[in-house]
């Protein structure tokens, strides 16, 4: 102690020390973008702004009155390292937000530079209903459009004289006795299954079919449907009513059930009309003081095809035992599904290929 | 099949039902309902008035005439009436102020022709029965004065119209339908056939049967001295009227009657026509008969006619002939009632474009046990209506038919349902049905019969009756008793089918193909198949194109479009111009779907095939190979804009390359590549039409279309097309797609630009580069293509990018380049390339 020279190191005055921090912050303040604050980030906190000049004086200080000072100094640097970091940060996001915000764009500007395409809703209903039983253990068969009259009529117990087989209904190649007609019906595929395939056989067979209508808004000359086909032992009629009350279910939603009337078709004996529970009042507004139902006319039920248990002279025509095997087919009309189901009024929209009806189906119905 | 119900209700004693509740059961039953109608529900304040006098008015154009009428209240009625059919004294309906006629027509009373009229006088089409606008409708003298019309004459009536299905002829009848409706409501059935004709004492015209498969049995009946004038009766003419049938004369009236009661077709000759015996036999060639339409028909030898030594005097159950039908002078008559073969009436009918009422019935089956019946009431009611006398005796020419028997187990019907019978409800509803149900078995009657034979415990032998020729099968018998338990009642239970393999590989693409090219942007039609030779024109296909080679129809539904697609072009070109026409220009679609494509070799016919056993191989072959090819295709059009122009700045035509992309885009989800080839090949452009392969099949074409395809169809300039064989790529499918090694190293980067002839095709520089780069190659993009001075006249510059990268290194940039040069190489051995600034 005995050299020790008192100096009076100003810079390290408790006042002093203020006034800096002061001065920093204020400047901190004013800084009105991030190139200014670099500036008062050099002028206040660089190496040779003041409060680093007070810094190497603590040296000079008694050793008594160093701890102080250097507590004093650190302390107002970090106020003043804490104040460029927040002005730091703002000064970024605004600048940020700035630049955001001039480029901005119209995100409601239309974008259609290449329109999507859609596919046919008969298209896409007939893969449904087919995925459908293709769930329930079915495959998917297929056959010829351009059929054998035997295919078509004779296996199917559609006997010669059938009125089905005069020119007024089928379109026969020429000439009339080619033995060859534009399938009238997805039937002809159940006898190419039974011809093919190993017993037991479960096959659904959508397609297209042809009959000489005269195209209007509830006719046209080809359309398609979808047939089903069960041949296994043991198989009855209320296996039929099973299946066909769990495609309705799948088609439609919980609770839609068939209804059996009877019908004939030579190919199914007994033979049954299906009809659907309308799937939009859902059998309601039959019951008289509902409200009218558009979808089944407040029937309650819609017609949606026929169905029986395959007749054993079709099973002989295909070489399968009567006696031991039985089985059921059903067949319903796509067009007429579609119409229903999506509220398609008239036929000829399915047919013409105007891009307004396909459009809003878009892959999938 | 129109059913009035009140007809109905003479048969059964049906409960207090609606009409609705009645239609219901017998749709539960197969009877579909059609439609109710309701008539005379809604008339009201008709009664019987007695004309008192008649005054004309003088003065108008037409005979006006003031009449008063008594009709039983405290004073009479003066009524105005254009009509003058009636005179003082005559009954006549009236309907009085505030009364209402058929259809809500109110009336009241008013001034016209300068008097008043308190009401009208009606006439029978004012009633609503038929069509009889002639005048007014005079009551029979002596009906009561004040009687209310409705009650009197049976106004008030339901009608229910049921569709028949064509198995059950029986159904079109008044006594199949009261049969069905009894059995549905649980009561009893009174058979209107139930009536005893008298023994049988001779004939009453010399009749026989020449052909025993066109007829098994000819009844003829005779009446003599009949009134040809004698009027229908209101109430035969009413019912008649209701069940759709016009009422002409009291002799066809009366059979009609009968026909619709019984379900039998009846025929009346004129006696005093015919000509010596009565034979019913097919036709002599030469043949022809004048029918009542007044046509002179040329005879199919199949047909069954009805002849005498005249030769034919009717089409048997399908149109009489003009010579011997009775007239409005004809007094004697001969009733014919006959079983006919129920194929040779309908083949018949259908030859000749003939459907009759009768011939509707017989080709649906008529019951063989009612000639002797339905003849008799048909001859009953003649001499009751029109007076004359029933000759006595009675033709009765008959072929024995062995009636069917069919053994089932009796529990059959239940394990066809899925839900057990008792044998006492089998047996029951069988009699409901009308057969004979016996215990035990018989042998099968033929080899058909044996094969649908089902055997089993308890057997019963079951007789169906005359009237159901449809129940020949085991199955038929279990439907019977099934639908009379009530299809509603059967359960339903989801059969476990054996595990499915799913969709096939080509099922599976067909629908990615669709989705794809959705998403691509075309929109998928269902052009209908039909084509003609002005298409194969159009298409400016060359005489000898194998596409030309079509299948015609017989029976086209248009002269224009006889024949059945060989490529899907025309139609999607169609629906094109259809939809460019509706204000859509920018457009692009595809359509799936099968060509047919006849083979020239093929047999012309494929032959119909026995059904009592499974074709042999060599039979169904004989069968497919007569069928022609109809291969899978999926083809695209598109003409406009394929990018849209928009605020983002000019849009993009459609172009060939689109064409190209959409294959490409079809055989990138089978897996393949396709190779694209410079080809020529009808309706595109000549040079810019693309030959597809994959290998070495050829699987399409695509391309700009030839611009006189494009005048002919009228389509948009520039219209493109692509079609492919998804038929050729579902056999090439390549199966799943094996992973690739994937690389960490990094990649090493390489470009090269290259001048080649104008005509060298792309694909050719690309190949060779690709090859010569070898296995270090990951990848190649042609980016610029570019023509002008700087490359010299003639010539084209290719820059590519190749990017190179090895599984195990890093490579170096001496190992890039060695690739590079070599793949240069190759290009320039194989093409001439040169490396451009070289």
């Amino acid at each position: 102690m005995s050299n020790y020279d008192p100096v009076e190191v100003t810079p390290l005055h408790a006042d002093e020390m203020a006034r800096m921090r002061a001065d920093a912050l204020d400047a901190i303040t004013a800084a009105r973008d991030l190139d200014e604050l670099k500036q008062v980030r050099l002028a206040h906190a660089g190496d040779r702004s003041p409060i680093a000049l007070a810094n190497r004086e603590i040296g000079a200080l008694p050793p008594a009155a160093r701890a102080e000072a250097g507590k004093r100094v650190g302390v107002t640097r970090k106020a003043i390292a804490d104040a460029l970091a927040e002005r730091q940060a703002q000064l970024e996001a605004e600048r940020d937000e700035r630049v955001l915000v001039e480029e901005t764009v119209d995100v409601t500007l239309p974008w259609d530079r290449v329109p999507r395409g859609a596919r046919h809703p008969l298209t896409t209903l007939q893969e449904r209903i087919a995925d459908a039983f293709v769930a329930m253990g079915y495959e998917v068969a297929e056959g010829p459009e351009l059929e054998g009259e035997w295919f078509n009529f004779d296996a199917l117990n559609i006997s010669t004289d059938h009125p089905a087989r005069s020119e007024h209904d089928t379109f026969f190649v020429e000439s009339v006795d080619s033995g060859k007609v534009l399938r009238t019906q997805t039937s002809p595929v159940q006898i190419r299954a039974l011809l093919s395939r190993e017993l037991p056989v479960y096959v659904i067979s959508p397609g297209k079919v042809f009959r000489t209508d005269e195209l209007d808004a509830t006719h046209t000359p080809v359309f398609h449907q979808v047939e089903g086909l069960a041949i296994d032992e043991g198989l009855t009629m209320a296996h039929l009513k099973g299946t066909l009350d769990r495609f309705a279910e799948v088609m439609f939603g919980e609770g839609i059930t068939t209804r059996f009337r009877p019908n004939y078709f030579p190919f199914t004996e007994p033979s049954a009309e299906m009809d659907l529970k309308c799937f939009v009042c859902r059998g309601a507004s039959a019951a008289p003081g509902n409200p009218p139902c558009r979808t089944c006319k407040s029937e309650g039920w819609i017609e949606w095809g026929g169905c029986g248990m395959v007749n054993p002279r079709v099973l002989v025509a295909c070489g399968v035992d009567p006696a031991r095997y039985s089985g059921f087919a059903f067949g319903m009309g796509v067009e007429r599904t579609l119409m229903f189901r999506h509220n398609a009024e008239d036929m000829r929209d399915m047919v013409e290929g105007d891009v307004r009806f396909t459009l809003p189906f878009g892959m999938e119905v | 099949m129109k059913v009035p119900l009140s007809w109905l209700r003479e048969y059964v004693d049906l409960p207090a039902a609606t009409a609705h509740e009645i239609a219901d059961k017998l749709t539960a039953a197969g009877l579909k309902l059609e439609a109710v109608t309701s008539y005379g529900h809604d008339v009201k304040n008709v009664v019987v008035g007695e004309v008192l006098s008649v005054e004309e008015l003088e003065g108008f154009k037409k005979p006006i005439r003031h009449c008063q009428v008594e009709v039983g209240e405290a004073a009479p009625r003066q009524i105005v009436c254009g009509a003058t059919n009636f005179v003082a004294g005559d009954r006549v309906p009236v309907v009085l102020p505030g009364g209402v006629l058929p259809g809500g027509f109110e009336v009241g009373a008013r001034k016209t022709y300068g008097r008043l009229s308190e009401g009208m006088i009606c006439s029978e089409r004012e009633l609503g029965l038929g069509d009889d606008h002639s005048g007014i409708m005079v009551l029979p003298e002596g009906t009561p004065i004040g009687a209310d019309v409705v009650e009197l004459l049976g106004l008030r009536e339901d009608v229910i119209e049921l569709e028949i299905t064509p198995d059950i002829g029986y159904a079109l009848s008044i006594r199949g339908v009261a049969r069905e409706v009894a059995t549905a409501f649980g009561v009893p059935f009174r058979d209107p056939a139930d009536i005893s004709p008298p023994a049988e004492s001779g004939p009453s015209y010399p009749a026989s049967i020449a052909d025993p498969t066109a007829c098994d049995r000819f009844v003829l009946r005779r009446i003599d001295g009949f009134d040809p004038h004698a009027p229908s009766p209101f109430w035969l003419r009413a019912r008649l009227t209701r069940a759709g049938m016009r009422p002409v004369s009291l002799a066809v009236d009366v059979t009609n009657y009968v026909m619709l009661e019984l379900g039998q077709p009846l025929h009346a000759f004129d006696a005093t026509r015919l000509t010596g015996e009565i034979v019913v036999r097919r036709t002599v060639p030469g043949e022809t008969l004048e029918t009542l339409d007044h046509v002179v028909r040329t005879l199919h030898p199949e047909d069954i006619l009805i002849t005498d030594s005249s030769g034919a005097i009717s089409m048997a159950g399908t149109m009489g002939g003009l010579h011997t039908e009775i007239s409005d002078e004809s007094t004697d008559i001969v009733i014919e009632a006959a079983h006919f073969s129920a194929s040779g009436t309908a083949r018949m009918s259908r030859r000749h474009n003939l459907v009759s009422e009768a011939s509707k019935r017989f080709e649906r089956g008529v019951d063989r046990e009612l000639p002797l019946y339905a003849s008799w009431r048909a001859v009953r009611l003649l001499a009751e209506l029109g007076g004359g006398t029933i000759q006595p005796g009675v033709t009765h020419a008959e072929v024995a038919v062995e009636p069917v028997r069919i053994s089932i187990p009796s529990d059959h019907p239940g394990k066809v349902a899925g839900v057990p019978y008792d044998r006492e409800t089998v047996v029951r509803r069988l009699e409901q049905v009308g057969c004979t149900v016996e215990s035990g078995a018989v042998t099968p009657a033929d080899e058909m019969a044996a094969m649908l034979a089902v055997t089993g415990d308890d057997m019963l032998t079951v007789t169906p009756p005359s009237w159901r020729p449809d129940l020949t099968d085991p199955n038929d018998l279990a439907e019977e008793v099934i639908r009379l338990e009530g299809y509603e009642n059967l359960p339903s239970v989801l059969p476990a089918a054996p595990a499915g393999a799913g969709l096939t590989e080509g099922q599976r693409l067909r629908r990615r193909a669709g989705r794809a090219l959705a998403a691509a942007g075309y929109v998928e039609v269902l052009a209908y198949p039909f084509v003609g030779e002005r298409d194969f024109d159009n298409l400016q296909l060359p005489a000898d194109d194998a596409r030309r080679r079509a299948v015609r129809l017989a029976n086209p539904l248009s002269e224009d479009e006889p024949l059945m697609r060989t490529t899907l072009l025309p139609g999607l070109l169609k629906t094109l111009v259809r939809n460019v026409g509706r204000g859509f220009g920018d457009v692009a679609l595809f359509e799936t779907g099968l060509v047919y494509r006849p083979s020239a070799d093929a047999p012309e016919r494929a032959p119909v095939l026995g059904v009592d056993r499974r074709p042999t191989e060599d039979e169904l072959a004989s069968i497919e190979n007569a069928l022609p090819a109809q291969p899978r295709r999926v083809a695209v059009v598109l003409a406009g804009e394929f990018e849209r122009s928009g605020w983002w700045g000019k849009g993009r035509p459609a172009s060939w390359a689109d064409a190209v992309e959409a294959a490409r885009a079809v055989a990138r989800e089978a897996g393949v590549e396709l190779q694209v080839r410079a080809d020529r090949h009808e309706p595109w452009h000549p040079g810019r039409c693309a030959a597809l392969h994959v290998g070495d099949t050829l699987v399409g074409h695509a391309g700009e279309l030839h611009p006189r395809v494009i005048e002919a169809y009228g389509l948009p300039p520039r219209t493109c097309a692509m079609e492919l064989e998804l038929t050729r790529l579902e056999d090439v499918l390549p199966g799943p797609a094996q992973t690739p090694p994937v690389s960490a190293y990094p990649v090493a980067t390489q470009d090269v630009a290259l001048i080649v002839g104008a005509g060298v095709p792309v694909a050719e520089v690309e190949a060779a580069l690709r090859e010569g780069a070898g296995g270090l190659l990951e990848s190649i993009r042609l980016f610029d293509v570019y023509t002008g001075a700087q490359v010299g006249e003639g010539n084209k510059s290719l820059a590519y990018t190749l990017r190179f990268r090895a599984a195990d290194r890093t490579l170096t940039v001496e190992e890039t380049t060695a690739a590079r040069d070599a793949a240069v190489a190759l290009a320039a051995g194989r093409t001439g390339a040169q490396l451009r600034g070289a």
